[in-house]
């Protein structure tokens, strides 16, 4: 059960959102922006980060929702998000990918050990500024969306098709706020 | 040196924000709300929250500003310096310290805030908003924490820059109209 009283039967973020609006829109907001805004990197690839991140906080909720978004916006290649989990350094992913996941790591566990020879490495494999930054701040975005999610102990659904059918939603039409229970 | 290019007289947190406004927006809105928006907690005891998990974190530029803050809106320089010390010892209400000791849990992760811990709040008088808003504000914390650790933003060491900012954010978390132009040339 929650630490307080949200919706019933709501699951994860969509309940504490519900619960208080006026800071659950800028979340959504912010999610969206993040993750579905213009960004060099690929819809699928800041999901992967997402799912990374989550999967690395222990958070159930996220990192079953983001895992379903992300195999959602791979279609075919939706194995390739199991893989980064279990081992994203033997996942067929790019080299750049692996070099922005290993700064993302860094910044789930301690962000002061993001090096100059983290980067350099990233940089070495394609990666720009913006891709430095936007995983940086996406990797930062899910330990908040994590902490939120788990510290309030908000309902995680065990049943793998609630995630399947959240991650086409998220897939198709991106953050957007739920609706008020009437 | 900062990991990627952002503007010289934007140190801490105000060059990665300028650096990207479109998810700048909804960080500055949602602060804004959380920490001077209607609450029964006030805004210094939010600010001692801020405080305290950019502390645990060790991200020097955000425990000096919301030092700063806390300073100001609490009219004394003693509760967040001792807050940082010991919660449990410091001069603030039984309520409070249940609540920094959830944003204490929080600040490790989500899954270590115990029922135990809420029950105590609970008990010391606090609300189903009070509590949720102080898992919301440590959640955020972390994110600015490691937004500006992760990308080794410039840390300045002048304590008069943390007294402008302190008097800044005291007024407010938005984005002045006109944004931060670059100051002329002496």
């Amino acid at each position: 059960m929650a630490h307080i009283q949200v919706p019933e039967g709501i699951p994860g973020i969509r309940s504490l959102v519900m619960y208080r609006p006026d800071t659950g829109q800028h979340l959504y907001a912010l999610a969206q922006a993040l993750l579905r805004n213009e960004s060099p990197l690929s819809e699928a690839e800041r999901e992967l980060i997402a799912t990374f991140v989550s999967s690395l906080n222990d958070c159930h909720f996220c990192a079953g929702s983001h895992a379903a978004a992300a195999r959602f916006l791979l279609g075919k290649d939706k194995e390739l998000v199991d893989q980064v989990i279990a081992d994203y350094q033997t996942a067929p992913v790019s080299d750049k990918m692996k070099a922005l996941l290993t700064i993302a790591k860094h910044v789930q566990q301690d962000a002061r050990t993001v090096s100059e020879e983290l980067v350099a490495d990233a940089r070495q494999h394609g990666a720009t500024d913006r891709d430095i930054h936007d995983t940086v701040l996406i990797a930062a975005t899910f330990c908040l969306f994590n902490r939120y999610v788990d510290g309030l102990a908000s309902l995680t659904p065990t049943d793998p098709a609630a995630y399947e059918a959240m991650g086409e939603r998220m897939g198709t039409l991106g953050y957007v706020m739920p609706k008020p229970v009437v | 040196m900062p990991h990627i290019s952002l503007p010289e007289h934007l140190p801490g947190i105000t060059g990665l924000l300028e650096y990207r406004l479109d998810t700048a927006l909804p960080i500055r809105e949602l602060t804004q709300i959380l920490l001077r928006g209607e609450s029964t907690l006030t805004p210094g005891e939010r600010e001692l929250i801020a405080t305290l998990v950019s502390a645990r974190n060790e991200t020097r530029f955000c425990t000096a500003a919301h030092t700063k803050a806390a300073d100001l809106l609490l009219g004394d320089d003693e509760t967040a310096r001792a807050v940082k010390q010991d919660y449990e010892t410091a001069p603030v209400s039984e309520k409070m310290k249940a609540l920094l000791a959830i944003a204490a849990h929080a600040q490790r992760s989500g899954k270590d805030v115990t029922p135990e811990a809420v029950e105590r709040a609970k008990r010391a008088g606090a609300t189903d908003r009070e509590i949720h808003d102080t898992v919301l504000i440590t959640a955020l914390f972390c994110l600015y924490n490691k937004y500006v650790d992760g990308l080794a933003s410039v840390t300045p060491t002048d304590p008069v820059y943390y007294q402008r900012l302190g008097e800044r954010i005291v007024q407010g978390y938005k984005r002045p109209p006109g944004g931060f132009p670059v100051p002329p040339k002496m």
